[in-house]
């Protein structure tokens, strides 16, 4: 009998786990994770903009949403796994670089690398927090458990009233202050993180790498001034005021 | 012109080490940095302390072998060599920290000397083309575009020196690397190697210890050769294209 020798016999890991645990695997991972995440973030500005259409077209906005069901949940628990995906790969990618370079040098420079660049970890930890305050506020409506019984009528339907909520959520100045914060963090996050997933795709050259960077920065403030208009519309300008009673 | 040095003094790869204060006395201005060593070492050999171990060899900026972190920058500031640097560009009276490059796999072999052969292994894991020996083939027999020669040539210029992993803040060699991988891979005498160069090469590159890119671009603004980050991005998306044809069993 003949028995051939070539490589039908295979050790070790295979080709898709050699990808996804080298170092361009893990980043790639995060880069894409990342946009998946970015593109939820767009989305949800454009939601949050029905506040200015009024109480009717946000209550609608909301309740059309959460007509979804079924399909709403997958979006979270879709969402919720990219965030998950997201960290762990980035604490695999911090636990190798610190090993990577255990001995910091005495005299530092911080040689043309950006504050953004360098604070990514930490700035990503305090969206963390951030976003789990936000859902405790707006979505589980913990924080503020009188938010639970706000209803409203909308075309005869008794729907729960999310423009008084966000107006009495954004009436007190720690609330709004912690937002801004959150959200200037968000934006230092992404300043980096929006130029850097193009070059860790590869979709870059030379010539177009500081265009992405200008673009990305431009993107990210643009992103916090459409999210810090909304707290600040109400808390400063009294978008709806007499909404919540 | 007079200077005060804090120079890294390590008897050996595994003995602890710490910054020594010397002071470096008639200095000429148009000293290079390392004959400005070689001064004070043979000032040190007439106070019977041992001299301070250092890497240098061509001193013309082309070899790769110096190396020297001076006040927290690869090479020094400016763009070139350590070699390459001169003491008319410090200030008379300037303390001046000299530690080793430091990476994890760049160990450490006596004071300022690293063994930075983590790099020779990753080149032998692919930095190579399969070229027929015996005599030189014609000249021009094979077209290139002036394009592709000049991009792979930006990429060659590589010395190969580390500077790029010992300013990394996570001490990675992706520019090291994905700069041999563009030089090669772009040429047509390296194409047919193309793929298993590149997952060869950043595989000992993880295998040898070394971190992985954070886009800080430090290694781009220390690069003696100016050898330009976004070939990172070329390696990346190189060696992503190349693990799929691996995962759907092409040939690589």
């Amino acid at each position: 009998m003949i028995t051939s020798s070539s490589s039908s016999v295979r050790t070790g890991p295979c080709p898709a786990q050699l990808w996804i645990f080298s170092s361009i695997g893990k980043k790639t991972i995060v880069s894409l994770t990342g946009i998946a995440l970015v593109l939820f973030v767009i989305g949800h500005l454009l939601g949050n903009f029905t506040i200015y259409l009024g109480p009717d077209a946000m209550n609608l906005y909301a309740e059309k949403l959460h007509s979804l069901g079924p399909i709403l949940w997958a979006i979270r628990l879709a969402l919720l796994a990219t965030v998950v995906l997201h960290i762990y790969f980035t604490m695999l990618l911090w636990k190798e670089n610190k090993a990577a370079r255990p001995q910091k040098y005495i005299a530092s420079d911080p040689i043309k690398t950006t504050v953004f660049a360098r604070t990514m970890r930490l700035s990503g930890l305090i969206v963390l927090s951030f976003v789990i305050f936000h859902l405790a506020h707006f979505t589980v409506r913990v924080v503020d458990p009188s938010f639970q019984n706000m209803e409203t009528q909308l075309d005869g339907r008794q729907v729960h009233d999310v423009y008084a909520m966000v107006v009495k959520g954004f009436s007190s100045a720690p609330v709004v202050l912690g937002y801004v914060i959150g959200l200037f963090l968000l934006t230092f996050h992404l300043s980096h993180g929006i130029s850097s997933l193009f070059q860790t795709l590869g979709i870059t050259n030379s010539h177009i790498r500081h265009t992405y960077e200008l673009a990305a920065r431009v993107l990210a403030w643009a992103l916090f001034a459409g999210y810090t208009s909304i707290p600040i519309a109400v808390f400063v300008f009294g978008l709806g005021k007499g909404a919540a009673q | 012109m007079k200077f005060h040095l804090k120079v890294w003094r390590q008897k050996s790869c595994n003995a602890p080490g710490n910054l020594e204060e010397y002071d470096a006395e008639n200095i000429p201005a148009e000293a290079s940095f390392l004959e400005m060593l070689d001064i004070v070492n043979s000032q040190l050999t007439g106070k019977n302390i041992e001299p301070i171990q250092f890497d240098s060899d061509c001193r013309e900026g082309i070899c790769g072998n110096c190396s020297l972190t001076i006040n927290g920058i690869p090479h020094g500031k400016g763009r070139g060599t350590t070699c390459q640097l001169y003491m008319r560009n410090f200030q008379d009276g300037e303390t001046i920290t000299i530690e080793p490059f430091r990476a994890d796999a760049f160990p450490v072999r006596r004071d300022l000397v690293t063994n930075r052969t983590a790099f020779d292994r990753v080149m032998q894991a692919g930095g190579y083309i399969s070229e027929r020996s015996g005599s030189a083939p014609d000249a021009n027999a094979v077209p290139i575009s002036k394009v592709i020669a000049d991009e792979a040539m930006d990429a060659a210029a590589c010395i190969g020196c580390g500077a790029c992993a010992a300013a990394c803040p996570n001490g990675s060699a992706m520019l090291f690397v994905s700069a041999k991988v563009t030089h090669l891979g772009l040429l047509p005498q390296g194409k047919p190697e193309k793929n298993r160069r590149v997952l060869g090469m950043v595989r000992q590159m993880d295998e040898e210890g070394f971190g992985n890119c954070s886009n800080y671009y430090a290694c781009e603004a220390v690069c003696p050769a100016g050898v330009p980050a976004s070939f990172i991005g070329r390696m990346n998306r190189e060696f992503t294209a190349a693990s799929v044809k691996e995962m759907i069993g092409l040939n690589v």
